[in-house]
């Protein structure tokens, strides 16, 4: 959507825009309009009413014309306004951004600098700079402008910050450029729409202090008229003649509104984080629209997904994430799924407890038996008596899983009392034994600590713990060891191991990589596209697999101890689920498709457990179709129409 | 051959909680003196958990740290980044996270021609041919070249990463965490894609990466970098075969390995050394097996082991004993 359709989906923003623009229009054509001149007195109608003697908002107090004052006032008030916005803008933010690219003494300088101009009270500073100056409407402006130069210096210098440490301003470095070019073509241009929010919601304020210093007699001088110079006259004649205020005052409020409405609408259109959507809550279940039946409860697992498909639905595309999935997990064993990135291993997972984010995430049909219980489309009451007693989830990153405000102890107490009625006292003691139970060195003392305190590997271990504080019967675990370190990685995967034998957990492991679901699954399926492709136990599939995508797959990860080798990587990228070839979706990277392959869905065949969703399997598989082995997997250079074709 | 990179006691100290005036409250030590060899036309793959140090000694690599102590020689000459014009041709950087190193404001084709322009000055119609030419060398297609990087996927994004290098023209490719950000199956895309165009070139490499087996996998020497040092250097098919350095067989064992059973190779408590409060002698010492008396008192030198591999061990493990 573009910025203006944005901006104008705000209704309030829309009118502050039409309003502004009005107002602008009337600004602009002043000069040609039919008025009386502003500054010719008239003293035998001096304070007249709205609309007496042919002046339509009244004179004032030496009987001028206070429509055409008002206009040219207007005309005035907008200019210093903008003005003095933009100059405090450019200012602004070329300082902010020479502190923030450079950073270090530079950065401290320039920014004690500006603390300098902040320490004052800025009508005081805005009175002692015209002071100096003198007064008049340019000191006014230049005033101003000097005043409201720290907001934007402060607030451009934190967002470069960021952009100066990001990896393409290095690149650019190493492209050959200097600094001048990298501060114009590599910064600005992203921090242009910071500059551009920050004058928008300022604009307004700006007009109003132009119009204070005015009042105060410090702005435009008389005759001339301006918006503040005309209230400070009107003021004398309050009592007698309130009504010789009430334009410009009025007028004061209209044009501020209008700006502070659009600029509002404006930032809610820029800010990337706003446009995400990150205003918008997700629900607390994923939304459910089952078609059909649920399927029946066929009593093969503590954790029994039958025909599960989740959705994305946004805008005009639906993304097919989960396209469905049937899996079970009993008692005491470890189920990996593996798969790429966008292959819905994750959402999947998520949509066992209902956590897809929803909007957009929506379960479109099948079941999720948990110990008999279909979750999909349970009360919300009864869902979330589950989440976490029943079934846990332990996620990738615990730095992101954890509230940093909260000490680990706090917040595995919390995780025990949410589903248990015990004393705070009795929850600690509990969370200080799951502690142990992870192997945290010095339990005692880490239970206070805060997530930052402690390192990846003992993050994860808390991560786990929280998972435990309610003797799950079902642990999903979604990567648990990506962001780890190999040996950090090694002791995490022994730990739930062992925790698995002793408390007989059912554990549903998410990963990408084969050589920790050979270490820890019983059992494997492997996910393309939203879809099961192979499943078996680890070691037939490692041994045999059967679907070509498997074989390649196992095959493209190199492996420790094979020397140096070119890799056999598979050509070609997973098709988008938003619009999913008929038939096989693997067929467009397979080397031995046929026509048949892209004909119809390909149904995973097998039996006892061990199954394939192909049509010509590279191994033989009992319910299956018959093998057909193909090309050995050998590392063949890239050439050009392979990935091209992938393209 | 000669020597492509020669750094020399290179060091990198960041101090830790500056103060307006005096000294800093701490200094952490990221990187402590390393003293290596990149012979031109190889790939030196450089490998370390998280912290070890590693990136940021690629940094100081190309300019972007300047070290605290020691030498960085390129092809022969110190490293001399006071003109950027110059120095952007000796050596260039892939990065890790492919999409943010492309600025989101920027067409691909600006992205392409900036080294073109500041780095050999072309003139416009030499570009156009020029980018064609690379984009062709990295599989990319020419259409790409007006879309913005959000519309890329990451293993597209990374081969524009390797062209803008590419059009650098330099012999020097440090390549930090280049396939980490991406699926295995595009991984390998890119792995090979590297492979075939340092034959083709004649480029050198440095690798760094924390997947011991996509390092093995691509270079033809392997150092193993911990916490801040260089550990143990040797040719790539026998570091992790055959390590001597306990930390390298450490590292070697918990690389999960199909067919290998579940065994955590350490105890299960062990941390890393507090970077602030560095202990003395030897920073494996207290996660080591093998620690003797020594290790303790002094910080162990690479040592010679026998078969171009060195490791800076006291008590190395023996050379019969295989990783498990």
């Amino acid at each position: 959507m573009t910025t203006l359709a944005l901006i104008a989906r705000n209704r309030l923003a829309l009118w502050g825009g039409i309003v502004l623009i009005l107002v602008i229009l009337l600004a602009l054509v002043t000069p040609w309009l039919p008025l009386y001149p502003p500054n010719a007195t008239d003293p035998s109608i001096k304070n007249a009413w709205f609309g007496e003697e042919g002046h339509l908002l009244g004179t004032d107090h030496l009987g001028r014309d206070i429509l055409s004052r008002l206009l040219w006032g207007t005309r005035v008030s907008l200019a210093i306004g903008f003005a003095s916005a933009v100059i405090a803008a450019v200012l602004g933010a070329a300082i902010g951004i020479v502190a923030g690219y450079f950073g270090g003494r530079t950065d401290n300088i320039l920014m004690r600098l500006i603390d300098l101009i902040m320490g004052f009270p800025y009508i005081l500073l805005a009175l002692a700079i015209v002071a100096a100056l003198g007064p008049g409407l340019m000191n006014a402006l230049i005033a101003v402008a000097a005043v409201n130069i720290p907001f934007f210096a402060r607030n451009i210098r934190g967002v470069t910050v960021g952009i100066a440490h990001k990896e393409f301003v290095d690149a650019a470095k190493l492209a050959g450029m200097g600094h001048v070019r990298i501060i114009l073509t590599e910064i600005l241009p992203n921090v242009v729409p910071v500059i551009v929010v920050a004058a928008s919601t300022t604009v307004g304020w700006m007009i109003l202090e132009t119009a204070g210093l005015s009042f105060l007699g410090l702005g435009s001088q008389p005759p001339d008229p301006d918006l503040g110079s005309m209230l400070g006259l009107a003021k004398d004649s309050l009592i007698t003649d309130p009504h010789v205020s009430y334009p410009p005052g009025l007028m004061i409020l209209i044009i501020v509104m209008s700006i502070n409405l659009l600029g509002d609408g404006i930032r809610d259109a820029l800010d990337p984080r706003l446009r995400s959507g990150a205003l918008s809550r997700p629900a607390a279940a994923t939304t459910v629209d089952r078609r059909g039946a649920a399927p029946a409860f066929r009593d093969e697992g503590i954790l029994e997904m039958t025909d599960l498909s989740t959705e994305f639905r946004l805008k005009r595309r639906t993304y097919k994430a989960v396209g469905g999935v049937t899996l079970a997990v009993k008692p005491g064993e470890c189920l990996g799924i593996i798969g790429e990135s966008g292959s819905g291993k994750s959402v999947t997972a998520l949509s066992v407890m209902g956590l897809v984010a929803s909007p957009p995430g929506v379960i479109t049909g099948g079941a999720v038996y948990v110990e008999g219980e279909d979750t999909v489309g349970m009360p919300y009451r009864q869902l979330r008596a589950l989440r976490g007693d029943r079934v846990a989830y332990i996620f990738q990153d615990p730095l992101a899983t954890l509230h940093p405000l909260f000490t680990v102890g706090d917040q595995l107490v919390e995780a025990i009392r949410v589903h248990h009625r015990v004393s705070d006292k009795e929850a600690r003691a509990k969370a200080l034994e799951l502690l142990k139970q992870v192997r945290i060195p010095n339990a005692e003392s880490r239970i206070d600590s805060y997530p930052h305190e402690m390192s990846g590997g003992m993050r994860q271990r808390v991560g786990i713990a929280m998972a435990l504080a309610n003797d799950p019967e079902v642990i999903i675990a979604d990567e648990p060891t990506t962001a780890l370190d190999v040996t950090v990685q090694a002791q995490i995967l022994s730990l739930l191991s062992d925790l698995r034998r002793e408390r007989g957990l059912a554990i549903v492991f998410i990963t990408h990589d084969f050589g920790v679901v050979a270490q820890l699954c019983d059992r494997v399926a492997v996910m393309y596209a939203g879809r099961i492709v192979e499943e078996g136990s680890t070691s037939d599939i490692l041994r045999s697999p059967a679907h070509p995508y498997t074989k390649r797959l196992i095959a493209c990860v190199p492996e420790l101890g094979e020397g140096k080798r070119a890799l056999a990587a598979i050509p070609g990228l997973p098709p988008a689920v938003d619009r999913l070839p008929d038939g096989c979706h693997f067929a467009d990277r397979c080397p031995k498709a046929r026509d048949v392959c892209r004909q119809d869905d390909v149904a995973l065949m097998g039996q006892g457990g061990r199954a394939v969703r192909c049509l010509f399997p590279e191994a033989e598989v009992p319910g299956a179709p018959e093998a057909v082995p193909g090309p050995p997997v050998e590392a063949e250079p890239i050439t050009a129409d392979r990935v091209e074709a992938a393209q | 051959m000669s020597a492509a990179l020669k750094l020399e006691n290179l060091t990198k100290d960041f101090p830790v909680g500056k103060r307006m005036f005096g000294p800093p409250r701490g200094v952490v030590h990221a990187v402590r003196p390393v003293t290596l060899t990149v012979e031109t036309g190889e790939t030196l793959g450089i490998v370390g958990e998280s912290g070890c140090g590693k990136s940021t000694l690629a940094r100081m690599l190309v300019g972007l740290l300047s070290p605290t102590d020691g030498t960085i020689e390129i092809e022969g000459a110190a490293l001399d980044n006071a003109d950027p014009s110059e120095f952007g041709r000796k050596i260039q950087y892939v990065f890790q996270d492919p999409i943010s190193s492309l600025n989101p404001r920027k067409t691909i084709r600006q992205v392409m021609e900036a080294p073109l322009k500041h780095l050999h000055s072309m003139p416009k119609a030499r570009r156009r041919e020029r980018i064609a030419e690379i984009f062709d060398a990295v599989n990319l297609r020419e259409e790409f070249l007006d879309r913005y990087p959000h519309e890329f996927s990451g293993g597209q994004a990374q081969r524009i990463g390797i062209a803008r290098a590419l059009a650098a023209e330099a012999r020097i490719l440090i390549l930090d965490e280049p396939v980490s950000a991406l699926d295995v199956s595009v991984q390998a895309q890119v792995l090979n894609l590297l492979a075939r165009l340092k034959a083709e070139l004649g480029l050198t490499y440095l690798f760094i990466s924390h997947d011991l087996a996509v390092v093995e996998a691509v270079s033809d020497r392997v150092a193993v970098l911990y916490f801040g040092a260089v550990v143990e250097v040797g040719r790539a098919e026998d570091v992790f075969r055959a390590p001597r350095h306990p930390y390298t067989k450490l590292l070697a064992d918990s690389a999960p390995v199909v067919g290998r059973d579940l065994k955590a190779p350490e105890g299960r408590e062990t941390e890393l050394p507090d970077p602030l409060n560095p202990p003395t002698g030897c920073a494996f010492r207290a996660r080591c097996p093998r620690a003797v008396d020594r290790c303790a008192a002094e910080d162990p030198p690479l040592m010679e082991m026998g078969s171009g591999q060195l490791a800076a061990c006291f008590n190395p493990v023996p050379e019969g004993e295989a990783a498990k």
